[in-house]
């Protein structure tokens, strides 16, 4: 598979854009599926996935193709990810008063993802179920634990996406493992 | 669970990442049979796993291929010029002294519209045109600007004409004959004549030599 990403590789650099596409067709389910249990919401994982393939297209002639294509691609589009969670997270005080409500503060207002009653999230489909727990996973520990047991990748690969030592992988992972145990443990 | 040592916990991770020596699964298989608190740990560990790994495969929605190709920049020919570029480094030095002489050059341009001739005896001047007599023999050089030539007798040496005509039908011209009317013609012709007083340089150092 590599020898033929490659070959497609440098067909697009050659100027035949359209060879893009078969890099597209063998990528797109797996990069989806990474922006989809890191962001929880279909819309933003297609517009990062798309944004990450059209990084890649546009910094392709920057890629060593002495290494793994998909190494390289994930590596976008985590980036992306991780980029767009801390741009989601609120930069306001929860405490603050909203101007013009009557004691009405920020807590009123979180967006409905950040817990659950405890009846409600019994209640959910098992699917439903694994994507809430990993979407209350601190970022850090949400794309080791996505890039590990859903993407099921190596620990090296992992560290190579993520730009990080083996052994921060390492710690990442006990940690996000705990930290699951304890949600599913705590209900 | 809190009078376990706390390695056993490690060893629990080092377990699930699948790198636990020999050593370390002994000690921690040794505990977990004694410990139920460690067992429960465990258990619920591997249940962690098992629960996120059930989640089921997500494929991309069907249009996604196409919507990744319409993002995609349209082919930029920048990239592929500047590629070219930077591999043609000599190219690019050419051009650029080829565009700073051709500056200079065009400075030389005659634009102030003024007959001039080359003096040279036995040339008759009608206004703005040069004759050379019939019968006549003009040894030397001739350079008309701005005006016509009419040669009826012999020219023995090079004829120019810049912005001008050259007449003859019957001329006997020992040199070349040229005439220059265009700025580019006009740049040809002052990169050949330095050319020429080059050339001319090296072969009268080549006779001093001799």
């Amino acid at each position: 598979m590599d020898a033929l990403v490659n070959k497609r590789i440098k067909q697009v650099l050659k100027g035949d854009q359209n060879a893009f596409t078969d890099i597209v067709s063998l990528y797109q389910h797996k990069l989806y599926q990474i922006c989809y249990r890191m962001l929880g919401n279909k819309q933003e994982a297609e517009d990062i996935a798309q944004e990450a393939f059209v990084r890649a297209y546009i910094n392709l002639h920057s890629f060593d193709q002495k290494r793994k294509f998909s190494t390289w691609l994930y590596r976008i589009g985590t980036n992306l990810c991780i980029d767009r969670i801390r741009k989601k997270k609120p930069d306001y005080y929860l405490d603050a008063q909203i101007a013009g409500t009557d004691g009405l503060d920020m807590y009123s207002h979180i967006a409905a993802d950040e817990k659950l009653p405890e009846e409600t999230v019994e209640q959910m489909e098992l699917q439903d179920r694994i994507q809430y727990e990993i979407s209350r996973l601190p970022d850090k520990y949400r794309s080791v634990i996505v890039l590990k047991y859903i993407e099921e990748l190596s620990l090296q690969e992992i560290s190579e996406i993520l730009d990080m030592p083996l052994g921060t992988v390492k710690t990442r992972i006990h940690r996000g493992r705990e930290a699951l145990r304890k949600q599913l443990n705590n209900l | 669970m809190s009078t376990c040592p706390e390695y056993i916990v490690d060893y629990m991770h080092e377990y699930l990442d699948g790198d636990i020596s020999r050593e370390h699964e002994q000690q921690l298989k040794k505990h977990l049979q004694m410990c139920s608190d460690c067992q429960q740990h465990m258990h619920q560990l591997s249940d962690t796993i098992a629960f996120v790994k059930s989640a089921s495969h997500i494929s991309a929605p069907p249009h996604f291929e196409n919507e990744v190709m319409n993002r995609l920049p349209k082919r930029v020919h920048g990239v592929g010029v500047q590629k070219w570029i930077r591999r043609h480094p000599l190219f690019i030095a050419a051009a650029v002294f080829f565009l700073f002489m051709s500056v200079t050059l065009l400075g030389n341009y005659p634009n102030d519209n003024q007959f001039s001739v080359t003096k040279q005896p036995n040339l008759v001047v009608e206004g703005e045109t040069v004759i050379v007599p019939a019968g006549e023999v003009v040894k030397g050089d001739i350079v008309v600007k701005n005006g016509d030539i009419v040669i009826e007798g012999e020219v023995d040496g090079n004829v120019t004409v810049i912005n001008g005509e050259y007449m003859a039908s019957t001329a006997v011209v020992t040199g070349q004959i040229e005439e220059v009317d265009e700025v580019f013609e006009w740049i040809w012709y002052e990169m050949k004549s330095m050319a020429n007083d080059f050339m001319s340089l090296f072969d009268s150092g080549e006779k001093n030599n001799e």
